[in-house]
C-alpha cells in the first residue's frame, strides 16, 4: 500500500458562534472568533489517499481526476466563500461551527466515496502554517 | 444540507500546534573520551555549543466536542505550552538545564522531555510531540 496526498488552498471568512449560549458565554469561549462580522484564512487542505500502485498505470490513483473532485466538491464550494452564510454544513440551524477540525470532517464527509481505486485516508486542514487539523474518519 | 455531510457528534480529530523556540546545545557524553565524542558527534561537539530555531509540533486528539466543534481549547494548550515550554527553553543553552543534567541534548533526548511535559497537560490527551531541530531534521513520539 501507498500512501499518495494532494494539496489545494482555499480562502475563506468565518466566526464561531454556538446559537445555543449567550453573547456574553460565546464571547468568553471564543474570543475575537465569536465576531460576527467575520475574519478569513488562507486554508490548505491536504487530501491523502491508500492503495495499491496500479500494475499498468503504475498510479495509486488517477491525479486529475482526484484534482478534479477536490476542485468540484471543496474549492468550488469553499474558496472566497463565508463558511457560516454560505456552505450548507455550517449554514444557521446545523449547529455546527467551523472550526478547523469540524471543516477536516466535513470535507471527509464531501469526499468519502467518491474517490476511485483508492481509500481516503486522512485530511488534513491547515489554518495556517501553526495550526492544523487531521480527521481519519474515526467515529 | 448535502447529503452525507458528517456532523460534529463523536468523530475523532487531531489537532496539531506549531510552536518555535531557539536554544544552543553541545552534543557530549561523559561516557565517551574526547575522541570519540568527536568521532560520534562530529561538529555538534564544537565545546562552545550551537544553536537551533526548533520547531514544535504538539498534537491533541480527541472526540471534537459538539458545542464548540474542538478538541481542545487552544488557549488552554497555547497558555501551558508558553510557560512550560517556551519560557523553560526558549533563549536557553540545553546543557545547563536541570532535564539534560545527566542526557545530552540530541532533538532524540528533547523531543522526549517535551513529551513526557505535555504529558500533564489537563485539556486534552497529546498524542504527538514532533520537533523540527532544522528544516530538514525531525523527531517524533506518539503515543
Amino acid at each position: 500500500m501507498i500512501l499518495l496526498t494532494r494539496k489545494v488552498e482555499f480562502s475563506s471568512a468565518h466566526y464561531y458562534w454556538n446559537d445555543a449560549w449567550s453573547a456574553e458565554e460565546n464571547l468568553r469561549v471564543f474570543g475575537r472568533c465569536a465576531n460576527k462580522n467575520g475574519h478569513g484564512h488562507n486554508y490548505t487542505l491536504e487530501v491523502t489517499v491508500a492503495g495499491e500502485v496500479d500494475a499498468v498505470s503504475g498510479f495509486v490513483v488517477d491525479l486529475k481526476e482526484l484534482k478534479e473532485i477536490l476542485e468540484r466538491e471543496v474549492v468550488s464550494v469553499y474558496d472566497h466563500r463565508h463558511l457560516n452564510l454560505e456552505v450548507p454544513e455550517f449554514a444557521a440551524g446545523t449547529g455546527l461551527i467551523p472550526t478547523t477540525e469540524n471543516i477536516a470532517i466535513a470535507i471527509w464527509g464531501r469526499l468519502e466515496g467518491k474517490i476511485s481505486h483508492a481509500k481516503l485516508h486522512r485530511v488534513r486542514v491547515y489554518e495556517m502554517a501553526d495550526l492544523f487539523a487531521d480527521y481519519y474518519g474515526e467515529r | 444540507m448535502a447529503a452525507g455531510v458528517a456532523t460534529s457528534t463523536g468523530q475523532r480529530a487531531y489537532l496539531s500546534r506549531r510552536y518555535r523556540l531557539s536554544a544552543s546545545h553541545r552534543l557530549h557524553s561523559e561516557a565517551y573520551s574526547a575522541e570519540e565524542n568527536r568521532a560520534v558527534y562530529g561538529k555538534c561537539n564544537n565545546p562552545h555549543g550551537h544553536g537551533h530555531n526548533y520547531a514544535v509540533e504538539v498534537t491533541v486528539g480527541g472526540t471534537v466536542d459538539a458545542e464548540t466543534g474542538m478538541v481542545c481549547d487552544l488557549g488552554e494548550l497555547d497558555e501551558f505550552a508558553r510557560t512550560q515550554l517556551i519560557e523553560r527553553f526558549e533563549g536557553m543553552n540545553l546543557n545547563t538545564l536541570d532535564e539534560f543534567r545527566e542526557l545530552v541534548p540530541t532533538t532524540e533526548n528533547f523531543t522526549r522531555v517535551v513529551h513526557r511535559i505535555f504529558q500533564g497537560f489537563r485539556g486534552a490527551r497529546v498524542t504527538r510531540v514532533r520537533i523540527e531541530e532544522t528544516g530538514n531534521n525531525s523527531f517524533e513520539i506518539a503515543g
